[in-house]
Formats: structure tokens, C-alpha cells, sequence
């Protein structure tokens, strides 16, 4: 035998014997990571980003750059003082600072994205076992907070003009600007927007979809929210079923609810239903891993947020909605179990 | 059916790496000094030694048989003195009785290697009869006994017999290369295959990106009105019995079932060749072709190498490990092979490729926290939840792992590959269905 194998010596072979790896299969692993994933919705969200800061000013950068700053700085500290690894590097930190950020109308002061990323990060998040989880979306869960917390500044608009101050949402002026009693509402949200609404006028669809509408930093946008989420999709890092079941459930339950036909395009246009459903209702942690289940996950979320805005307190219903179907994801999960190859019944 | 290619529902995509030897020829191995013939290769039951030590055997002599039905005969691979029968190491982990056999160099035909007739004048009993003796088993993998799989209870009513020539496992170019370069022999052995089962319907289904073997297969089956070459969508795990069964058939079987529950037969390529040769040379399975491959081999290439021949001579031929040391040395493919822990081990019936990874390659990458994403249960071709299964074995929680169905696993390893934060998936349910199956075991 002459083989060159052979003629390796014994001490080498024994070398050899220790430096082999052995494991269980696959022996291989694909490229995707969670950095990456991450990454790509930071990318998907840049649009918006620069969407917000040339339609609301500087204030918006302002706001998101400390939004994103305190949310990393809350995970690192907490996790130092939990004696845990330090992730900041995989980039959710980022993410959920900026939805914070884009929840927050443009005109808020500096330390409510402080807040908001200190119960999102730290609470929602952290509390409940760090990335994936939380079982609510975090940045949806500090709006909520903040909403009941600082009604007033979480509800006060402004325009994308610099002339004007304060100024009604679509959604508010669709719900008091019209209608007779909106000042008999109970919330102080309500009664903000009630007082901003009256005679205030909808804007031109046309601007409603470029962005150029008042509104939270980066809900107003819809063109280039879509841009983001087309992104997403082709890069199979969200999932169509939930957007487009949501999105479609409220269309529905709108007309349903009888919601006159010239409204419905600013319904679903204004408010935060397009980031919703496209950059919120996709959270992995708080939301199914069955295919069926994301359907009724969106079913779902769609229904409440049509009944929220038409019968509800609020103009807005879609952080309530997608908080709520949060919630009964575990129950769906278990009902929608996928039917095993070959199983018989 | 020809246009358009078959697939099943979840799956990956694989990278191939077929390139290091999909276009190399063939060709046959140096002649191993000693053999180290292992007696239990396949599923079933061990063989007993028929040689014992300082007897002379020849090529294809049997040197270890079973009384059990389930079990298949051994046969030495060279000619030469018998020095030692005792339990050694083999690829699949186990240790059990092997017989090393000192080559005398001279490859001496045993008597017995001898045509066995023309398949026409062959009954099906005598098909079996002649499989069985040749010690054929499943090439593929598992390793099951083909005689007991082509003798189905009578209740079981078989109409087509499926040659799985997807080759799914990325790297390996065996099977491919015998598409290509010896297709008459593929198409009798599924010929030999239908007469034993008694079925009038053969399929072929091979992955797309081979389409010099289906062109090969197409050429060499034109006058089989009864045989049908498809061309399969190329997704791992194509080449899973069960997924190949869907996709060609569109018939499920059943959870815990096998593919005679839907009528179906599956071979592979390797099996069906080795089947034509046993006929029609009367030559048992004592050696295979094995594809030498992966960026730590020098020289890759497709060897037919005897049984028995250990890793170390197979990797000199091919030039040794590239420079650096090797990180993982694998038999058979990247998604479900076997990592070894020495090259001592022997080629055995079922080792359908040596792969070796670089250190580079074979480095472990960081585990992180599940995020939920889905991909796993998107991927999984058997609509498990790898994410849950997975998350309750790590607890110990092997009754609700069951639950879960996790002895549905195929263990194909797509949810591992897929996960983004590189959780250890299938081997945690690979760990439950172990535990499961004990379980079971005791309570009976």
C-alpha cells in the first residue's frame, strides 16, 4: 500500500483523532442570521426615515436619534445589571427604537422617546426574557403607555407645514370634525383632537399617501412604508399573510361598520395602519408561526381596529388591536397547529 | 407529466457544491491491503460469522450470514487469509463484529460469482432469491434489507416501483455518475425490481440540475413502454422516500406508515445497479461507488471502492487532506451524514460519499435565542413546529414533544439549516424521538 494516508505517522493520527469535529447533522447551516434580519427591516424603515425628517423637520431626526440611542442604552445596562450577554449587536434594539420614534407625533418633547424605549426595552422586552420573548410588540406596548401616560403630547399634531401649529389627524377629523358630539368624548386624546378638528378640512388623497398629512412621525407615509415593506417581503423576511389579511379585514369590517365609500382610502391610508400592519403585526415574538394562524392573527387585528375607530373612544385603533391579538397568540397557535404529513384523524 | 418538474410542499435550497466531482468519471479504487468487512451494515439483524480465523476467501464469497428474515448476508471484497473476526468501530457509531481480511492481492473470483440467467426466464421468487443472496440493501441510507422491502405482505397492494435518483444531499455526484455513465444497467435493475414486486409501472425521479442523467435515462428506457424517467424540482429533501413519493405519485403515506401503505416501492440508484449486477453477473454487493469530495480532500472524485476498505486509503488516493487540517470528515452528505471521529472506520454498503470540511467550514457558529421567526416550520416537510419540538426537548419535556409528533421527524435537517440564529433544531428532536422510543420500549 502506498497510499500517502498510510505513511502519516502514529502521533499524527492521534493529533488528528482530537482536532475532528463530530456532531449531530446538518454539518452545514445557511446564510441567513439574525443580524441580518434585523438589518434588513433597519433598511426597510430608512425610506420613512428620511421621509419624516423632510416632512416634519429636524425635530424628527431629533427624536428618532435619541429614541434608537436610548433603546440600546437600556438594553445594554440591563442586561449588565441581569449579568447577561450584552446583544445590542443584533440590532432589535434599533428597531424598536425607531417604531418608537415613529409612533410619536413630531412635536413631542425630547424625553418622551426616553420613556418609551426605557418600558419597551426594559419592561416589555427584557422582563419577559429578552429577543423573541416578549409577548407583546414593545414599541407598541410603550405608545399604549405613553398614550395614557401623556395623553397630551402623545396626541398633539402637528402639520408638515412649518405654518401650521397644531393640527387635526385625518382619522380625527373623520371622527369629531364631523361628526356633532365629538366634544362629549370622555379621553382627553379625544377631546384634543375633537377641539383641533373642527373645521378642519381632510387633506388630498394624494398628499395622504406621499406623507404630506399630519400625524406620528412615521405613520403618515403609506408610498414609502410600502417601499420598505415590498423590500421585506422580497426578502422573505416578513410574511405577506398578516398585512394583507389585516389590511383587507379592516377594508371589510369598514364598509361593514358603514363607513361611507369617499372615507375608506383615508382610512386606510391615515393612522398607523399601513406600519402596523406591515412592521408591527410581522413582530416574530408576538405574533403566530402557522401559516393559518397569521391569517386569523390579521383577521383578527382588522376587526378590532375597524370597530375601534367607527364605535371606539379613540380615532386610532390599530396599537390596541395588534396589542390585543398579541395577547391571544398563544391561544391561536394552539388551534393552528398545522395538520402533520400524513396524519390520519 | 415530462414538462413540468415534480416537487412537495416545504423544503430548502441547499448550496450543491456538486462541482467538485459531478463531471469526474468513475474510476476505480487501489486495491485495499487489508478489509475490515463489518457483519451488521444494515438495519435488522446481525450476521454470524460463515469464515473463521486463517480461512482463505475468495472475491464475493459470503463470509457472514443471518437466520432472521430482516438481515442481509456479508461478502468478502477481496481474496485472502481471514486474520482476525472481533467488534470494531463503523461509520454509523456502533461497534460490532467485524472480519479483516488480508488482501493477497490476486482478486480470485469466488465460484459462485456467476450470470444467474436471463430476467425473462426468471420467476419472482428467484429475483428475490438472488437480491437476497447478493446481501443488497438500501444504498441510500438506512440500509434496509431490498429483499424484505420487495416482499410486501400480500395485503399490500404494490403498483409502482420508484428509483429515487433526486441525489438531494449536496456534494455527492455518486448516484449521478451512474445515471450517466452506466443507465442500462439503472433501467434493468428497476426492470428486475418490477418482476420481483410484480408491478407493471417503474418511475425514475431525478432533480433537475442533472440533466445529462435524465437525458441518459430517457435514451436507455425509450422501449420500456411501462417506464417513465420525470425530472424533479430541485429542493432538499427531494430525495426522502416520502417526498419523492408525493411529488411523483401524489400520494401521502400515512404517519408511521411505509410506502407500501400507498402502494409504492423506492430504490436507489445505487441499489437498482447493483440489483442488474447480481443478475447478470452474479455479483454481490462487496463494492459501491463512494464520491470522494469537499474543500479539505486534494483530489476529489467518484471511486468504486470494495467494502471493507478503511477511510484512511480512500482519502490517500485522493491526495490527502488540502493544506491545514481537516475540520469534520462526514460519510455521506452535509444534511443528514455522519461526522467520524477517526479515518479508520470502513466503507460500508450504505457509505455513499466521504466528505471533509475545512476547519473553516466545520467551525460551529454562535447559538442565539429563537426569535420566532417561522422559517423552521415553513421548511419542515412534514408540517412539524421544529421551534416548539426543539424548545421542549431542551427542557426534558419529552411527553409534549410527542405530542408534537416529533417521531414524524424525518430528520432531514432543513430547520436547522434554515435557522437564523443557528439553533441545534432537529438534533434536539433527534434527542426526543430517541427518548420516546425508549419509553416506549419499557412500557411494552
Amino acid at each position: 500500500m502506498d497510499s500517502k494516508a498510510a505513511s502519516t505517522s502514529k502521533a499524527k493520527e492521534v493529533a488528528l483523532e482530537n482536532m475532528l469535529l463530530v456532531s449531530s447533522s446538518p454539518h452545514i447551516r445557511s446564510n441567513e442570521s439574525v443580524q441580518r434580519i434585523m438589518l434588513d427591516v433597519i433598511i426597510a424603515l430608512t425610506p420613512a426615515i428620511i421621509g419624516s425628517v423632510y416632512f416634519f423637520g429636524i425635530n424628527a431626526l431629533k427624536l428618532i436619534l435619541i429614541s434608537v440611542a436610548s433603546a440600546m442604552f437600556f438594553e445594554a445596562i440591563i442586561q449588565k445589571l441581569f449579568n447577561k450577554p450584552i446583544t445590542i449587536s443584533d440590532l432589535s434594539a434599533v428597531i424598536t427604537g425607531i417604531l418608537i420614534a415613529f409612533n410619536l407625533p413630531a412635536s413631542a418633547p425630547w424625553w418622551l422617546p426616553i420613556m418609551g424605549s426605557a418600558f419597551a426595552i426594559i419592561v416589555v422586552k427584557q422582563f419577559f426574557g429578552g429577543l423573541g420573548s416578549n409577548f407583546m410588540n414593545p414599541a407598541l406596548a410603550a405608545r399604549a403607555m405613553l398614550l395614557t401616560s401623556w395623553p397630551t403630547h402623545m396626541s398633539t399634531f402637528t402639520g408638515t407645514r412649518p405654518d401650521v401649529v397644531a393640527s387635526a389627524t385625518p382619522l380625527a377629523i373623520m371622527k369629531y370634525g364631523m361628526a356633532a358630539d365629538g366634544a362629549a368624548s370622555a379621553t382627553v386624546e379625544a377631546t384634543t383632537s375633537a377641539s383641533q378638528s373642527a373645521g378642519a378640512e381632510l387633506p388630498t388623497l394624494w398628499n395622504m399617501f406621499i406623507g404630506n398629512n399630519p400625524g406620528a412621525l412615521g405613520e403618515t407615509s403609506a408610498l414609502l412604508l410600502l417601499i420598505g415593506a415590498a423590500y421585506l417581503i422580497i426578502r422573505q423576511v416578513i410574511d405577506w399573510k398578516i398585512p394583507v389579511a389585516y389590511i383587507g379585514t379592516t377594508f371589510v369590517m369598514l364598509i361593514l361598520l358603514g363607513v361611507e365609500a369617499e372615507f375608506l382610502p383615508y382610512h386606510i391610508l391615515g393612522g398607523g395602519l399601513i406600519l402596523g400592519a406591515f412592521y408591527m403585526a410581522t413582530d416574530y415574538a408576538s405574533s403566530p408561526v402557522t401559516a393559518k394562524g397569521r391569517v386569523i392573527f390579521g383577521i383578527g387585528a382588522g376587526i378590532l381596529t375597524a370597530i375601534i375607530r367607527v364605535k371606539g373612544g379613540y380615532p386610532e385603533g390599530v396599537s390596541y388591536s395588534i396589542l390585543l391579538m398579541n395577547i391571544a397568540v398563544p391561544l391561536i397557535e394552539k388551534f393552528t397547529a398545522p395538520k402533520v404529513f400524513g396524519e390520519v384523524k | 407529466m415530462k414538462l413540468k418538474d415534480l416537487t412537495f410542499k416545504g423544503g430548502v435550497n441547499v448550496p450543491h457544491n456538486k462541482g467538485f466531482t459531478e463531471d469526474l468519471p468513475i474510476e476505480p479504487a487501489e486495491e485495499p491491503a487489508i478489509v475490515t468487512i463489518p457483519l451488521h451494515q444494515h438495519t435488522g439483524a446481525p450476521c454470524d460469522p460463515v469464515v473463521k480465523v486463517g480461512d482463505e476467501v475468495k472475491v464475493g464469497q459470503k463470509i457472514g450470514q443471518s437466520g432472521a428474515f430482516v438481515s442481509a448476508p456479508v461478502h468478502s471484497s477481496v481474496s485472502g487469509i481471514v486474520k482476525k473476526i472481533t467488534p470494531m468501530a463503523i461509520p454509523t457509531g456502533l461497534t460490532v463484529n467485524c472480519v479483516v481480511i488480508e488482501s493477497d492481492g490476486k482478486n480470485t473470483m469466488d465460484e459462485s460469482v456467476r450470470p444467474k440467467g436471463d430476467l425473462e426466464d426468471l420467476s419472482s421468487e428467484e429475483v428475490i432469491q438472488i437480491i437476497k443472496e447478493a446481501g443488497i440493501t438500501g444504498m441510500g441510507g438506512a440500509g434496509f434489507p431490498a429483499h424484505v422491502k420487495f416482499s410486501p405482505p400480500a395485503e399490500k397492494k404494490i403498483d409502482t416501483i420508484l428509483i429515487n435518483g433526486a441525489e438531494c444531499e449536496p456534494y455527492l455526484t455518486a448516484d449521478h455518475r451512474l445515471m450517466v455513465e452506466e443507465p442500462e444497467k439503472i433501467v434493468f435493475g428497476l426492470k428486475a425490481i418490477m418482476k420481483a414486486v410484480g408491478v407493471e409501472r417503474g418511475i425514475i425521479g431525478i432533480e433537475k440540475n442533472k440533466p445529462n442523467a435524465i437525458k441518459a435515462l430517457r435514451e436507455a428506457s425509450k422501449d420500456e413502454g411501462n417506464i417513465s424517467v420525470v425530472s424533479l424540482k430541485v429542493k432538499y429533501p427531494q430525495g426522502d422516500e416520502k417526498r419523492l413519493i408525493d411529488a411523483t405519485l401524489k400520494r401521502q403515506v400515512p404517519s408511521g406508515g411505509l410506502p407500501m401503505d400507498v402502494g409504492a416501492v423506492v430504490s436507489n440508484i445505487s441499489t437498482a445497479r447493483a440489483i442488474a449486477e447480481a443478475i447478470n453477473e452474479g455479483k454481490p454487493l462487496y463494492e459501491r461507488v463512494v464520491t470522494v469530495t469537499g474543500k479539505g480532500i486534494k483530489n476529489p472524485k467518484n471511486l468504486v471502492v470494495k467494502i471493507g476498505t478503511p477511510f484512511k486509503d480512500v482519502i490517500g488516493q485522493c491526495g490527502g487532506f488540502n493544506e491545514g487540517s481537516p475540520g469534520k470528515i462526514i460519510m455521506g452528505g452535509p444534511m443528514m451524514g455522519l461526522s467520524q471521529y477517526s479515518i479508520d472506520v470502513p466503507v460500508i454498503k450504505g457509505s455513499g460519499g466521504i466528505l471533509v470540511l475545512t476547519e473553516e467550514e466545520a467551525k460551529p457558529d454562535p447559538v442565539q435565542p429563537c426569535i420566532k421567526c417561522g422559517k423552521c416550520v415553513e421548511v419542515c416537510p412534514v408540517n412539524l413546529q421544529p421551534l416548539y419540538l426543539s424548545s421542549y426537548s431542551l427542557k426534558g419535556n419529552f411527553d409534549k414533544t410527542e405530542d408534537l409528533h416529533a417521531l414524524d421527524c424525518v430528520e432531514c435537517g432543513s430547520c436547522s439549516f434554515i435557522c437564523p440564529a443557528k439553533r441545534p433544531l432537529v438534533e434536539s428532536i433527534r434527542v426526543a424521538k430517541r427518548e420516546i422510543m425508549a419509553k416506549k420500549k419499557k412500557t411494552k
